[in-house]
Order: structure tokens, then C-alpha cells, then sequence
């Protein structure tokens, strides 16, 4: 891994964050943005190749036409430090709720890897350390996207989850989190360094508002949305869940045709290209 | 429990309405989350953690008999889904989900085609679940009505803490003697009238100054 910390102290473990005067020739950074970002740049073309995409939810339906290829699915439980176990998960969806947010995925990244971390399912009174070390366990392998369709409102929480999204911030893990349906405190869509969701009720999936009042930050469809659910079948939803994993796709075809851009890169061509404020760009 | 608090809650269990008038409340947010949404049926379940399960508290609709006090799993299904990860879900056609058909049969005889379940959240604590379910079809759910129902289980949230904590008050009380005459006490007071009830408060004021 890539070290920022030019200027090292005696204590390796204790790195100066600073840059030497003859340092900064060190570190050239190509830009990868154009002076104009629009969608036909963003997105066109763009399949969700090569991306890996993090469904953290309640499991998905192996072979369900609208999904297609599940990359991995695993089942998280927690050890006695409440550190996640992760086992290969052979249950599928306990509720149609992952295999969901997982269609949507499918449906606008067609190429994206869809990996399904499941933690719903092993009773309630343990879902918030679930939780938590579901999306630790998601973090550490590093995927390209992780999608939140869920929250806790524990505060307990909020520290570890604010940790989590930091860290998978700086390791260029998006995660793309919906915002509470209702007028609750709940975490981790609230934190800056995810890409917080909240539906329109428009029906185009590729119709997306950036909020000039975060701390939702865009709006994509969530109202009457055809989703993938159990046996192989559909359901009609409405829920900032179904919005989250649209613009999840949405940023899989950013990063599968800019694969270098940082998270903040990322959240700032979104913004570029949502539709109030791409202007030309109207889907 | 320290002694204290024991005897804080049988005060209170000693003048809180009985169990009989919460069957009541839990029913009148049913029936008017159904009349609200124009919905052929409503329900609350109510999580309890001793079991780790959901238990059917309160139904109003067509099927409505024999319903409460019926169980499932806290993890499993559209309920356990919403309780599990405190987020509201609006579904229609549901009965193409089989699993969900069967579940749902087993536990009521009755397969709505479309619900909307949402969690019933108390500060950091989600107590339930409440569903509305089969509203009049319509060309397009709208965001309005997720508010409408987002600020409705808020309400019956409140209602629904008030009845847990009242439940643990009693709970509480059970097999404590010394509160058990407490909450006698508190009890006979409140029942008091007129003279008499200023005659029993003035007495307990007394044995107070009395026994501290």
C-alpha cells in the first residue's frame, strides 16, 4: 500500500503528516477529470466491469433471472470480541429485501461483481453488532462499492460505524448509504464520507437529484420501483432502500470507466452529472 | 433492580391503567392506521426480547380473530426484515414472494397483496412493527404517504413505550412484597375521592414525615 507520509519520523509507527520542500516532485497526481464532466463522459458506454459492488443486506437469491452471477455471498456472525466471522452463506435471502437492492444493481451495471454480505437473519437482538462487523468484514476485502440499504439508530453504534466509513473512505470503498424513510437519528447515512440516498418519485432509474440541503446528498428513484424479490420474482417497492443501490450502479459506471478516481472525485462527478445540475445531461 | 426503584416502579404500576385499557390503545392505533391509509387491515407486533420473537399485539381488518398473541421469529419475513434494520418498507404485490404467502398464511389465514410495514422507534429502541395492509390500489404510492406513515408510527411509537415501560413497571412488582403494598397503597389512593381522597393523600403525607 501506497504510504502518504513523505516526511517520516524515527518512529515508523508514527509518521509525520507533512511534505518536505523537495518532496512534492515525489508525488505528481494525474488529473483524471475533464474541464467539462457530463454524462456521455461519466457514464457512457459504461457496463459496471471490473467493479465490485458490496450488497450489505439480508443475502441474495442465487440464480434469480434479475441478479444473475452472485461473485460471492457470505453470512456474518460475531465472535466473543464481537470481531464478524464471515461464513459462506448458503441460505440465500431470508426476506427478498438484498436480492432486491441487488436487481437494481443488475439492472443499470449489467458487468458489475455483485457480492452479498448477509447480516439480517440471525435474530434481532444481535443486528446492530451484526451490522457493524458486517460492514468491517465488507471494508477489509476492499470492495469497489458497498451498498447500505439499512442503518441502526443505536448510538453506540455511531462511533464504529463513523470509524468504518472513514476507513473505507481512505481505502477508495464507496459506500453508498439511504437515508432513514422517517424522521429518525440514524447512522451511517449521516456521515460525510458516505454518499447518503433519499428517493424521487420519478420512474426514470437513471434520474438522480443532487440535495442542496445534505445531509441527504442525492435523490434517486424509490417510489413504485419493480424489484427482484424471492422465488425468482418481482415485487413493487417504495423505499430510499431501492433508491440507494441506483445511484450504487450508477457510481459502478463511474468507476468502471474512471477506475482511479477517489471517493471525493466520485461524489463531485455525481454532482456534476445529477440531473439538476448536469443541465444538457436530462435522462 | 436496586430497592429504590423497585418501589418507584410499583408506585407507578399502583396507578397505571390496567392491562385490559392498553389492548384498548394498541387497538385504537390499528384501527386508525387503517382508516388513515384506506387499508382493509393493521397490525402491530411487538418485540419481545425474552423470546427473541414478534408478538402479534393488536389486529384490526376482516381477520382479525385469533390473532393476537400469535408468534414469529424476530429475523424472519417483511416484519423481522423492518424490525432488524428499522427502516420501513411499502410492498406490493406481495403474494408473488411464495415464502412470504406461506408465512403469512400459516400465521393469520390471510395474504394481503400489498403492505407497508414500518418500524415503531423510541429514542434508540425499536419496539415493533407496525403494517397497513391493502391500501385501495392507486395509480402511484407517493412520498407523501411514507411521511404520513413515517409520522404515524411516530406517534404510536410514543403510545407503545408508554405501555413497555408500564409492562416492566409491573413486571417489576411481581414477587416484590414490600412494593406489592406499596403499589396497594398507591393504588387504594388513586381510587379515592373527593374528601376522602384528600383524607388518604393527607394520611400517606403523614405516615411520610412519620417514617422518614
Amino acid at each position: 500500500m501506497t504510504s502518504f507520509a513523505l516526511h517520516e519520523s524515527a518512529d515508523d509507527e508514527l509518521p509525520a503528516w507533512s511534505l518536505p520542500r523537495d518532496a512534492a516532485e515525489r508525488i505528481p497526481i494525474d488529473n483524471l477529470l475533464p474541464a467539462r464532466v457530463d454524462r456521455d463522459w461519466a457514464i457512457g458506454g459504461a457496463t459496471g466491469a471490473g467493479i465490485s459492488v458490496c450488497i450489505l443486506d439480508s443475502g441474495i437469491e442465487a440464480s434469480h433471472p434479475l441478479v444473475g452471477e452472485i461473485k460471492s455471498a457470505v453470512n456474518i456472525s460475531v465472535d466473543e470480541n464481537e470481531n464478524p466471522v464471515a461464513a459462506d452463506d448458503t441460505e440465500g435471502d431470508l426476506c427478498g429485501h438484498g436480492t432486491a437492492c441487488a436487481g437494481v444493481v443488475r439492472a443499470l451495471a449489467p458487468d458489475a461483481e455483485i457480492h452479498s454480505v448477509r447480516v439480517i437473519g440471525a435474530g434481532f437482538s444481535g443486528s446492530g453488532s451484526v451490522l457493524i462487523a458486517g460492514l468491517r468484514w465488507a471494508v477489509q476485502q476492499g470492495y469497489d462499492i458497498v451498498n447500505m440499504s439499512l442503518s441502526t439508530t443505536k448510538r453506540r453504534f455511531g462511533d464504529a460505524l463513523h470509524e468504518l466509513a472513514d476507513t473505507a473512505y481512505f481505502n477508495r470503498s464507496i459506500l453508498v448509504a439511504s437515508a432513514h424513510n422517517m424522521p429518525v437519528e440514524s447512522y451511517p447515512w449521516r456521515f460525510s464520507s458516505v454518499i447518503s440516498v433519499g428517493s424521487h418519485e420519478e420512474p426514470d432509474p437513471l434520474v438522480f437529484y443532487a440535495n442542496p440541503n445534505p445531509p441527504v446528498e442525492f435523490f434517486a428513484r424509490g417510489v413504485d420501483v419493480d424489484v427482484a424479490w424471492l422465488g425468482g420474482g418481482t415485487i413493487r417497492a417504495t423505499g430510499n432502500s431501492f433508491a440507494t443501490p441506483a445511484i450504487a450502479a450508477i457510481a459502478a459506471l463511474v468507476l468502471s470507466k474512471h477506475p482511479g478516481l477517489t471517493p471525493f472525485q466520485l461524489k463531485t462527478v455525481l454532482y456534476l452529472i445529477s440531473n439538476n445540475v448536469g443541465g444538457e445531461a436530462r435522462a | 433492580m436496586p430497592e429504590n426503584e423497585g418501589l418507584h416502579a410499583a408506585v407507578a404500576a399502583g396507578v397505571l391503567p390496567a392491562e385490559d385499557e392498553f389492548a384498548l390503545l394498541l387497538r385504537s392505533i390499528v384501527v386508525v392506521a387503517r382508516a388513515i391509509f384506506g387499508a382493509r387491515g393493521s397490525s402491530i407486533f411487538l418485540y419481545e426480547p425474552e423470546t427473541d420473537e414478534l408478538v402479534f399485539a393488536a389486529v384490526a381488518g376482516d381477520d382479525e380473530q385469533g390473532l393476537v398473541g400469535k408468534r414469529m421469529p424476530s429475523s424472519r419475513g417483511i416484519a423481522g426484515w423492518v424490525l432488524s434494520s428499522r427502516t420501513p418498507l411499502v410492498l406490493e404485490d406481495v403474494q408473488q414472494d411464495p415464502r412470504f404467502a406461506r408465512d403469512v398464511a400459516e400465521g393469520t389465514g390471510y395474504v394481503p397483496k400489498g403492505l407497508m410495514a414500518v418500524p415503531l422507534l423510541h429514542d434508540e429502541t425499536v419496539l415493533g412493527v407496525l403494517q397497513v395492509l391493502d391500501r385501495p390500489e392507486r395509480a402511484a404510492f407517493s412520498l407523501r404517504e411514507m411521511e404520513l406513515l413515517g409520522l404515524f408510527a411516530n406517534q404510536a411509537s410514543i403510545a407503545v413505550a408508554l405501555l413497555v415501560a408500564a409492562r416492566r413497571a409491573r413486571s417489576a412488582l411481581a414477587g416484590h412484597g414490600d412494593a406489592a403494598a406499596v403499589a396497594a397503597l398507591a393504588a387504594a389512593v388513586e381510587a379515592l375521592e373527593g374528601e376522602r381522597r384528600a383524607a388518604g393523600i393527607a394520611l400517606v403525607d403523614a405516615l411520610a414525615r412519620i417514617l422518614a
